[in-house]
């Protein structure tokens, strides 16, 4: 039976870890052109990975997490910033769920 | 000494729009712990200690899942390593003789919008204006967790589906207005998100577990990027990252 309290330990020693690094024993800037690249571009990998098809897995309809996504990303195109962007998505969810 | 009281004091002030980004993201994400199968104990435990979104929400898929505990390690360094570079820059920043437990301090509490904060000041970094920052915004990062699971605990099913999605509309408005002025960026996220349900819905591949895909389609797609699109110069830009009320703060200041 693997225990949540274990999971958290890892979360955070690996976390910890990771920042602490760099500041404690390497003491250097990274100038690797390509490990640069590597770091910038993780998180909007990894964010849009997280993001879909999951958003429509964790709805009860996968339509209406289809259409939330698809109001999402018009939202935050056009400048609708953290608070709006996630509630259209949830308007869109809450709506829709009701009426299929 | 009196120096390090200014510093810490205008961390504190300095930390109150940082705040309340993270509130209504750490709200979501507690949301999410809870439904993920966490307390709302482990949920607040698990902000007190890891302070980082997508982090965190990648630990909480782990736990639904059930993953190896090597697995979860492996998925938190992927989803974590850009922490690296901040840290990196952050030891620059630091005087040469700060020592030990200031720089493991200064490195705990490391978040984007931290980071931001700390490697803009001018000249060099007094650590108690990091601290300052991260007790006024982090301590409302653990207090949006806590509420977010009390909340997935006692919500109807429909509702659950609604608030839910908060999470990934917040993701979005992370990584859709870079994108819009990068078309590099535009490219990626199309692809991730085409390979993320290619993988979830083929055969074979579907069977692996929602952490080793996160964690080998970031490996993947970012490391295929970095040697077709490296990046030269911009340093701002690299240090910056995508983060979450900083990103949303400067989306509004455009406007």
């Amino acid at each position: 039976m693997r225990s949540n309290y274990i999971y958290i330990f890892i979360m955070f020693a690996v976390s910890f870890i990771i920042r602490v690094l760099p500041l404690t024993l390497i003491r250097k800037q990274i100038k690797n052109i390509t490990i640069r690249s590597f770091l910038y571009y993780v998180p909007y990998v990894t964010l849009a990975v997280m993001t879909f098809p999951a958003i429509m897995e964790d709805v009860e309809k996968p339509v209406a997490g289809l259409f939330a996504l698809i109001v999402g990303i018009i939202t935050a195109w056009f400048g609708g910033g953290l608070f709006p962007t996630a509630v259209a998505c949830s308007v869109v969810v809450f709506v829709l769920e009701l009426f299929i | 000494m009196k120096n390090n009281r200014h510093w810490f004091l205008k961390g504190l002030k300095d930390g109150i729009p940082i705040a309340i980004g993270y509130f209504a993201v750490s709200f979501a994400l507690g949301f999410f712990a809870s439904n993920a199968g966490l307390t709302v104990f482990q949920a607040t435990l698990s902000s007190l200690l890891c302070n980082a979104s997508a982090g965190e929400y990648a630990g909480f898929v782990g736990i639904a899942s059930k993953v190896s505990y090597l697995t979860m390690a492996a998925m938190i360094a992927i989803v974590n390593i850009r922490y690296l570079l901040m840290s990196a820059s952050l030891s620059q920043k630091l005087p040469e003789e700060t020592s030990l437990p200031h720089r493991l301090l200064v490195g705990f509490w490391i978040t984007d919008e931290i980071f931001a904060a700390s490697i803009s000041v001018p000249g060099k970094l007094n650590p108690f204006y990091s601290y300052g920052l991260a007790i006024s915004s982090l301590s409302f990062w653990a207090l949006g967790t806590c509420l977010g699971a009390v909340v997935g605990n006692v919500v109807p099913d429909n509702v659950v589906s609604a608030l839910g999605v908060l999470l990934y509309g917040m993701f979005l408005a992370i990584i859709i207005p870079p994108a819009r002025e990068n078309k590099i960026l535009r490219f990626l996220i199309i692809i991730a998100m085409f390979s993320s349900f290619a993988f979830s819905k083929l055969p074979v591949l579907s069977s692996i577990s929602n952490a080793i895909r996160i964690t080998i389609l970031t490996i993947v797609i970012s490391g295929a990027a970095a040697l077709i699109f490296p990046i030269k110069g911009d340093e701002d830009k690299l240090e910056t990252g995508a983060d979450v009320s900083h990103e949303a703060g400067e989306v509004k200041n455009a406007q």
